[in-house]
């Protein structure tokens, strides 16, 4: 008799409180086996937000925090830095990431912090029953958009991923789907890639899985996940938007201003010392470059 | 060792650092500004953390998850900045991790102004975020004072683990005096950091940092927990400095920088012949409430001086139980009430005192008894 599949060392063995036909559970378990795969379960920590995978705490086999709504990015940047060799993760939903979180998920990926997030997008707020999100589709139904989404009073459809992938720091940024096998293994690949840039202290990593949500969207599971691919594909197209080796070739420093304090004159000193390549070098290290 | 002369906002960061201090999360705002400026320059020199983070709520969510991760963290700001805060202090206490947050304070409400004030009080004492919680609040009167409650802090955060803030206002952060980094500071047996969540290792059981408990026995029992803390802080660790009691009619109670304030004002008045004493609460939660019941019998009245509009008198008035007749005075919005401010009060008050042994009708508010709401005359 041979084992075809087993439950994954990467989650704790307990039932989650999950709607029947949401993918959340699919996800997590993307997660905690390629934490698994890549033999670094014991020295990660991650990040809970809130809302429906609030209590992803109690599920993922590490050490993890619990966050405010919002601010798990500025949890793991306190995590990492004190902690440096350590693999941490948030997982976000995108009530918690794009919209009260924003502030928080820009800057993580501008500083570049060496962190991995795994963003989930149903495209509502789905433990507080199902309201509008920023990245609710135009026309979608919810419990504050009754008749739809009107971008003309509640805007379009944010995509995160896009706007993240703009960001110098951002390393790492793709969107996956989840509602098929092979999109499924895909997404799993997306995952790994992610953390191993964390592992190779590449800096930001990003990956955006597009999730069902029965519940709140009022459908039968097997039908909202082909909602995902008719109705959400087309408005959040899957692929790779950032990686390693595309970074932005911007990036420029300047001299530190002598130790005299204010810099002399109205302008900055110019800029020079090209930094390519990596963003993460964008600073001059002491003694390089000094103006003294 | 030998006495620096430094700008308090420094003195802060100097005796943080020398607490062990790692790991500093900060955004600038004036006037404590030059305290992240100085955990910038000299963290990196003993292998500590400096984030400038993108806002003050980021800053504390940073030191939640540092401290979480078993770091001795700090955070610093002013009070609009504190205000901020608010939400990730609560996280903080509720999730049981030690931190040491820093209030320069200013002038409020909204964004106010930058000069000093202590009109963060309530916000310090009672909460400024949600839930049953409290903080450690020291409220140092000068930079020595800081020096020294800066280290303490990090240590009864330890202990205790739950955030203790010190409280200081512009003047100290930007005023210089001379300071001794002591060595003879108290120092406390400290518990493992055994909550850490640092990693399995593959060797126990995952560890969690949270403040979720949605069985409300389960977050009621946490929260008996919480307040067998604070309870032992009120045995355990209110600070008071007193002067001159014995044989004053008048006992003053301020505190920070506004105590001293009414140290002039008292050496002013003794030339005069009046003999004032002085109550300087340096611990404001737990607050020393007792010394309010061992007064001499010489007091016959209370005066609380305040850079704000009144918000320790609350304290004072719990403390005292009705016992004495207590008055106020105070500048506020960034406004510094003078020694002779505090020293013409106190001759109104005596004045009042002398002849009709009441206060009313002398310009003198006397809160005792006055317009209380009480509901036993006439209540329907």
């Amino acid at each position: 008799m041979s084992v075809v599949f087993a439950p994954t060392i990467g989650l704790r063995p307990r039932e989650t409180h999950y709607c029947p036909g949401c993918t959340h559970g699919l996800i997590h378990r993307l997660v905690g086996e390629v934490l698994d795969e890549l033999g670094v379960l014991g020295r990660t920590v991650g990040v809970a937000p809130v809302g429906c995978s609030v209590l992803a705490y109690d599920y993922f086999n590490c050490d993890m925090h619990e966050a405010a709504h919002g601010r798990a990015p500025a949890v793991a940047t306190g995590i990492k830095r004190v902690l440096p060799d350590r693999i941490v993760f948030t997982y976000q939903g995108d009530g918690d990431l794009a919209s009260i979180g924003t502030g928080e998920i820009v800057h993580a990926a501008h500083r570049s912090e060496n962190i991995t997030v795994i963003f989930v997008n149903n495209a509502i707020y789905g433990m507080t029953g199902g309201q509008m999100a920023p990245t609710t589709l135009i026309g979608q139904r919810t419990t504050t958009t009754p008749g739809g989404r009107d971008a003309a009073l509640t805007g379009y459809p944010m995509r995160m991923s896009e706007m993240l992938a703009q960001i110098p720091g951002a390393t790492y940024v793709e969107r996956v789907s989840v509602h098929s096998p092979v999109y499924v293994r895909k997404a799993k690949k997306a995952i790994r890639r992610a953390f191993e840039v964390q592992v190779a202290g590449k800096g930001f990593s990003l990956v955006e899985v597009l999730s069902s949500c029965p519940t709140n969207w009022g459908l039968e599971p097997a039908a909202a996940l082909d909602w995902i691919k008719d109705a959400m594909i087309p408005i959040y197209p899957l692929g790779v938007l950032r990686t390693p080796d595309d970074p932005p070739a911007y990036l420029t420093a300047v001299q530190p201003q002598s130790d005299g304090g204010a810099v002399a004159g109205s302008g900055m000193p110019p800029a020079t010392g090209v930094v390519g390549g990596d963003s993460r070098g964008a600073v001059p290290k002491e003694g390089e470059g000094s103006a003294d | 060792m030998p006495r620096t002369l430094m700008k308090g906002n420094e003195v802060i960061g100097a005796a943080a650092i020398r607490a062990g201090c790692r790991a500093f999360f900060g955004y600038p705002i004036t006037p404590q500004t030059e305290l992240p400026e100085y955990m910038a320059a000299q963290l990196p020199k003993v292998g500590g953390v400096f984030v400038q983070a993108e806002s003050e709520i980021a800053a504390i969510n940073m030191v939640y998850g540092a401290s979480g991760s078993g770091a001795r963290v700090m955070t610093s700001s002013s009070s609009p900045g504190i205000a901020l805060k608010q939400e990730g202090i609560s996280y903080i206490a509720g999730a049981e991790l030690p931190c040491v947050i820093v209030n320069v304070m200013r002038g409020g409400p909204g964004l106010g102004g930058i000069q000093p004030s202590q009109s963060d009080y309530f916000q310090a004492t009672r909460g400024g975020g949600n839930g049953d919680y409290r903080l450690l609040v020291y409220a140092p009167a000068s930079l020595q004072e800081l020096a020294d409650l800066v280290q303490i802090a990090f240590d009864k955060a330890d202990y205790y683990r739950n955030p203790v803030m010190v409280l200081a206002d512009g003047m100290l952060g930007q005023m210089m005096e001379p300071v001794e980094f002591r060595d003879d500071l108290p120092r406390m047996e400290l518990p493992a950091k055994d909550f850490a969540a640092t990693g399995t290792m593959g060797e126990r059981a995952p560890r969690v940092i949270n403040s979720l408990y949605l069985k409300p026995e389960e977050l009621e029992e946490h929260i008996h927990r919480l307040f067998a803390k604070y309870e032992a802080m009120k045995v355990n660790e209110p600070l008071v400095e007193t002067v001159g009691l014995e044989g004053a009619e008048i006992v003053v109670v301020a505190y920070g920088t506004t105590a001293r304030i009414v140290r002039s004002a008292m050496a002013t008045l003794a030339e005069e012949g009046i003999h004032i004493g002085l109550i300087r609460p340096i611990t404001l939660f737990p607050y020393p409430m007792g010394v309010f019941e061992t007064l001499p019998d010489s007091v016959r009245q209370l005066l609380v001086v305040e850079m704000s509009m009144g918000q320790m008198i609350d304290d004072v008035r719990i403390a005292n139980e009705g016992r004495l007749p207590i008055s106020f005075v105070g500048r506020t919005g960034g406004m510094v009430p003078t020694p002779a401010l505090v020293a013409e009060r106190v001759r109104e008050l005596l004045g009042a005192t002398a002849v009709g042994g009441a206060t009313e009708g002398s310009g003198a508010t006397a809160y005792q008894g006055v317009g209380t709401g009480s509901t036993t005359g006439g209540a329907r």
